[in-house]
């Protein structure tokens, strides 16, 4: 199924998704693969879509540019209130991506 | 160095660069996620994928099937698009005036852009390829039945086709004629069918045989 969900597609306002000419941009990897998460987790019901978007529109309203960086972040809050992951998980599995201690590939 | 220094984390050598904070970030949150058993690498790929390439044409489709449906919507869309895109809750931001012309028994709508590329990204993604092409730009205008023919569309001589020229200022959509064999089906199914290529004015939307006879 490659189904495209309006309500992701139509992200309004600040949390409107990047793009130019109509057609999504990701300007890194990493961009992709947030945007990828999210959406696979919603379409797998971990999640009601609006409890990340609004989420994302607290991200952006931080003041922080990187659009995508506020994506991740809304992401974690997410899934750590939900109990999917925690904080400290994250941050230690980060590290090792970091230290290089695991491969950092995309 | 000619003296190669290996230490306890030689085997990852081939990769120097270490991750930038965020991505390592995201690449823990995947690599966790991934664990948990909630998704897999192949099915985030696969999102990603979906929405780069096809989220243009879904505002078009759905348009599209609505207006199959609702009469009233049919309306609103050749009166007013901009309007009738911000009424299924689509944004429409762009300047640019924005026109859905309707197939009808008899008509044949198609568009072009003679001029460079102009196109109606806003509610069907970006062109293809040949829809830039110089040969599509020309002979779309001097030839249509002969380039829809080879584009995979015959048209009976007496079906007339009208092709517009759309500019910087003015795009252009067509609203194909809602197939034979698609009565009781939802907007769901109708704006599945209905693809770019049908609303350029290229094609038709095709009703999959199985439907049809099942």
């Amino acid at each position: 199924m490659n189904e495209i969900d309006p309500a992701i597609a139509t992200l309004d306002g600040k949390a409107a998704l990047p793009r130019k000419n109509g057609e999504l941009v990701f300007q890194a990897p990493r961009e992709g693969r947030a945007f990828g998460l999210a959406v696979a987790l919603n379409e797998k019901r971990a999640y009601p879509w609006n409890e990340f978007r609004v989420q994302l529109v607290t991200e952006i309203a931080g003041g922080n540019p990187d659009y995508y960086e506020n994506w991740l972040g809304a992401l974690e809050t997410v899934l750590i209130n939900r109990r999917i992951v925690t904080e400290d998980g994250i941050r230690r599995r980060a590290s090792e991506y970091r230290a290089l201690k695991r491969d950092p590939v995309f | 160095m000619t003296d190669q220094h290996h230490d306890h984390d030689d085997e990852h050598n081939h990769h120097p660069e270490a991750p930038s904070d965020v991505a390592a970030r995201t690449l823990a949150l995947e690599s966790l996620l991934i664990e948990k058993g909630l998704l897999t690498s192949e099915e985030v790929d696969r999102v990603i994928s979906a929405y780069e390439h096809d989220i243009g044409p879904m505002i078009g489709a759905h348009l599209v099937a609505r207006a199959w449906l609702e009469p009233d919507f049919r309306e609103l869309l050749l009166a007013d698009a901009p309007a009738a895109v911000r009424e299924r809750g689509y944004e429409y931001r762009a300047e640019t005036r924005l026109v859905v012309v309707a197939n009808q028994p008899g008509i044949h709508n198609m568009i072009v852009c003679t001029l460079c590329s102009c196109y109606p990204w806003m509610v069907i993604g970006l062109p293809p390829t040949w829809y830039k092409s110089a040969p599509y730009r020309s002979r779309a205008v001097s030839e249509p039945r002969l380039v829809l023919l080879e584009l995979g569309l015959e048209l009976p001589d007496e079906v007339e086709i009208i092709v517009w020229d759309s500019s910087a200022e003015l795009r252009y959509m067509v609203l194909p004629e809602r197939p034979d064999g698609t009565e009781g089906w939802t907007e769901e199914e109708l704006a599945a069918i209905v693809t770019r290529d049908c609303m350029i004015g290229v094609a038709r939307p095709q009703v999959p045989r199985m439907a049809v006879t099942g």
